[in-house]
């Protein structure tokens, strides 16, 4: 099976999508001739024409503004906005419009639109190029929101996406575009072509939205995470020496609640660790719904390990970063209490 | 050095004010006739002096004249005249149906009727609106049922939208008419994106985005008219002036100098400006527009010149913050008495068969009425059911809804 990055598998589901149904157009700013800032487009316009995939002028608010009327025409638009912290413009029409008409108008009107944004930090890219709103989308009514964190998923999850009825947020750990990154930063990186989940097959196939994977499994503790934060949980339970079950997400709305419920029964303790601040951050409601559903199971508090309340720093990045350290002190607290 | 000048705010006010006498000496109004009918493939830059005209068909006696009077058969603007009256009928009968406290809220559109009726006529079947609040005369010229309307203002048991929209914020896929939406401006760049979706699939069909003078404020104006300019998308981007947003004048959006339609020249689009309460004109200058678009000459601006006689909705007093008898004072006069002059000069139209016309419109409205009330209203009779509070979210209701449904035990 072929290896490709995260970017390449990224590629290669819009590059099946657009051959498999000609209403799939892939557009946003240099996403056209230039192939995309990360890369990720590169050769679709050359393959498909520049009515199929083509640049924009720079309005987040346009792009996915005129998505959405693509998508009420009946096209499958697979959008860009550079980076997730540019997201901004295009809320309102992401959440009032986009989340909203199809329950509005009683499916008289859809949009099934892909919006795709590189997100999360440990890049040295400061406030404005590392930032996780994904709470900012699973608070919306409407919508799905999508995290991979490998080539195969990324691959998979995009294709499932694209041809999903609904609008999905697809967020693209930027961090892990090149190979996974467990957060030691002063070690040098492996390459996605060493990692099993780096084997992505060349055509169509999907991963299903709403499942999360369990990537180790284990019986002293579980620890949800998604993107980067993946193996960053691995290295630290790893380090530690803590039998943890780790569980992708991969899918935040809707959550694979029953995977997450089944885990936390069996080994008693969960761990929530994701990039984005704290406050009222995703890792929230993880925490509000374990308590809820396994409430008699836990055998200790849960433990959130996140961003800190501030805007991403740039001298800072690596006290910023939940890295494996203070991850691996939240699990031995975890297991202690 | 230069001497320092302590600086102070403009903030622009209107001329007159509660008590004032209306004055609109301000509002230069071109002899109907007067405005050159360039060909539909001109070059933007050879008629930039339209963003500061008025195209006008209808003059003070009553009769069509210039280069864009004939663009309907005399069938078509007695029908276009009923529509008009019609849309004005439902509009009262809905008021009051607020008041009588069957539904919660209503806005009408008083005085704005023509615009959205006769652009309606240029348009043909396929081809999608992204309105605003205040184009029901897209429904109403477009055959769209009265009774389907009124369903959805009183969110009764029929209502074809189950219950979850506010009134007026009707969807309708066939007749052409998109989901309105309550966050203002956003539908304008959806409107583009739907044109250049024709355009991408080599199609024929052209859009039609709405926006109102205060709305042209928002971003989403701004992305339109660059997306549109950009692609060269099969659009017709419509602002409908009608020189109110709320309580807000006009020069609050539209700044001391130039006219909305002014705002296309700097994107390069070819822009008109229209007299908003002649229904000839506005279907002349729909009708050049969507030939423009439809011949793939790209997009156009138009500035439709009227005036909201009536309160911004139910729950708006405008004697708050305008003086009563402005709308009387305005220049461009009432749509439907100017249409109904021209076909009593012309003979095809007579007072008593006005008179005779409004009786049965009037039934029609009271008819359909009495038939959506079958199906209840907002607070009496068949109700849509709280499951629908449910569906329609997504495609295929996800488990956390499923959970949340049957915790409201229904």
């Amino acid at each position: 099976m072929p290896r490709m990055t995260m970017i390449e598998a990224i590629r290669s589901a819009m590059d099946v999508a657009m051959g498999r149904d000609d209403n799939v157009v892939v557009f946003g700013e240099d996403v056209g001739y230039f192939g995309g800032v990360f890369r990720c487009t590169q050769g679709l316009q050359q393959k498909y024409g520049h009515t199929r995939c083509f640049d924009t002028p720079i309005s987040e608010l346009g792009i996915i503004g005129t998505a959405i009327g693509m998508a009420a025409y009946g096209l499958r638009p697979c959008a860009e906005v550079q980076f997730a912290d540019y997201v901004y413009p295009a809320y309102d029409q992401i959440v009032s419009e986009a989340a909203r008409i199809r329950y509005r108008s009683n499916g008289e009107f859809t949009c099934p639109i892909v919006i795709r944004m590189p997100t999360g930090g440990g890049i040295f890219g400061g406030q404005t190029h590392s930032q996780s709103p994904e709470a900012l989308f699973t608070h919306v009514s409407g919508l799905k929101v999508v995290v991979p964190s490998n080539p195969r998923d990324a691959k998979g999850l995009l294709i499932a996406a694209i041809e999903d009825p609904d609008p999905v947020i697809f967020l693209e750990p930027k961090r892990l575009y090149n190979g996974p990154f467990d957060g030691h930063h002063e070690r040098p990186v492996t390459p996605w072509s060493k990692h099993e989940l780096g084997e992505v097959a060349d055509g169509h196939f999907t991963v299903p939205l709403g499942k999360a994977a369990v990537r180790r499994e284990g019986a002293a503790l579980t620890i949800l995470a998604y993107g980067t934060m993946v193996y960053v949980a691995q290295t630290a339970a790893e380090e530690m020496g803590i039998d943890a079950e780790i569980i992708d997400l991969r899918t935040l709305l809707p959550l694979d609640l029953d995977t997450i419920v089944a885990s936390v029964k069996k080994t008693g303790r969960c761990v929530v660790v994701h990039e984005a601040t704290l406050t009222s951050g995703y890792g929230a409601e993880l925490a509000a719904l374990v308590q809820e559903h396994c409430f008699y199971h836990l055998e200790a508090p849960i433990a959130r390990v996140a961003g800190w309340d501030t805007p991403y720093p740039h001298a800072q990045e690596w006290d910023y970063f939940p890295g494996p350290h203070r991850v691996g002190e939240a699990l031995i607290e975890t297991m202690e209490a | 050095m230069a001497s320092k000048t302590r600086l102070s705010l403009h903030v622009p006010e209107p001329e007159v004010r509660p008590g004032d006498q209306p004055d609109f000496s301000d509002v230069v109004i071109p002899k109907a006739g007067s405005v050159d009918r360039p060909p539909v493939d001109v070059d933007p830059r050879e008629i930039r002096d339209l963003a500061y005209s008025i195209i006008r068909v209808l003059n003070r006696q009553g009769e069509a004249v210039g280069p864009w009077a004939g663009t309907l058969t005399d069938e078509e603007l007695a029908q276009g005249l009923r529509h008009m009256m019609l849309l004005r009928a439902f509009d009262a009968r809905m008021q009051t149906a607020q008041r009588q406290g069957k539904t919660s809220f209503y806005m009408q559109h008083m005085g704005e009727e023509a615009v959205s009726c006769a652009f309606r006529k240029a348009l043909e079947p396929g081809d999608m609106n992204f309105p605003t609040y205040r184009q029901a005369g897209l429904l109403i010229a477009g055959d769209y049922p009265m009774v389907d309307m009124m369903n959805q203002i009183y969110s009764n048991e029929s209502d074809p939208l189950k219950g979850r929209q506010l009134p007026v914020l009707y969807a309708s896929k066939e007749h052409g008419f998109f989901s309105v939406s309550g966050n203002l401006g956003t539908q304008f760049v959806q409107a583009v994106g739907w044109a250049m979706a024709s355009a991408i699939k080599n199609d024929t069909k052209i859009a039609a985005g709405w926006i109102g003078d205060g709305s042209t404020a928002e971003s989403d104006f701004h992305a339109a008219l660059v997306f549109a300019s950009t692609y060269r998308a099969p659009v017709v981007l419509n602002i409908v002036n009608n020189q109110w947003a709320i309580s807000t004048f006009q020069g609050i959006a539209r700044g001391g100098s130039g006219t909305f339609a002014a705002r296309g020249l700097g994107f390069g689009l070819p822009t008109l400006r229209v007299d908003g309460n002649d229904y000839l004109a506005v279907h002349a200058v729909a009708k050049w527009a969507v030939e423009r678009a439809r011949r793939n000459l790209g997009p156009t601006l138009v500035e439709y010149v009227t005036y909201r006689v009536g309160a911004h909705s139910t729950s708006d007093d405008p004697s708050a913050y305008r003086p009563k008898e402005e709308s009387e004072a305005w220049p461009l006069g009432d749509p439907v008495i100017r249409l109904k002059n021209h076909l009593i000069r012309r003979g095809l139209w007579t007072d008593e068969r006005h008179k005779q016309a409004e009786a049965e419109i009037l039934d029609s409205v009271i008819s359909a009425q009495k038939e959506a009330e079958k199906h209840g209203t907002l607070h009496s009779g068949g109700r849509p059911s709280p499951r629908d509070m449910f569906e329609g979210v997504y495609e295929t209701m996800p488990p956390h809804l499923r959970r949340q449904r049957q915790k409201a035990g229904v």
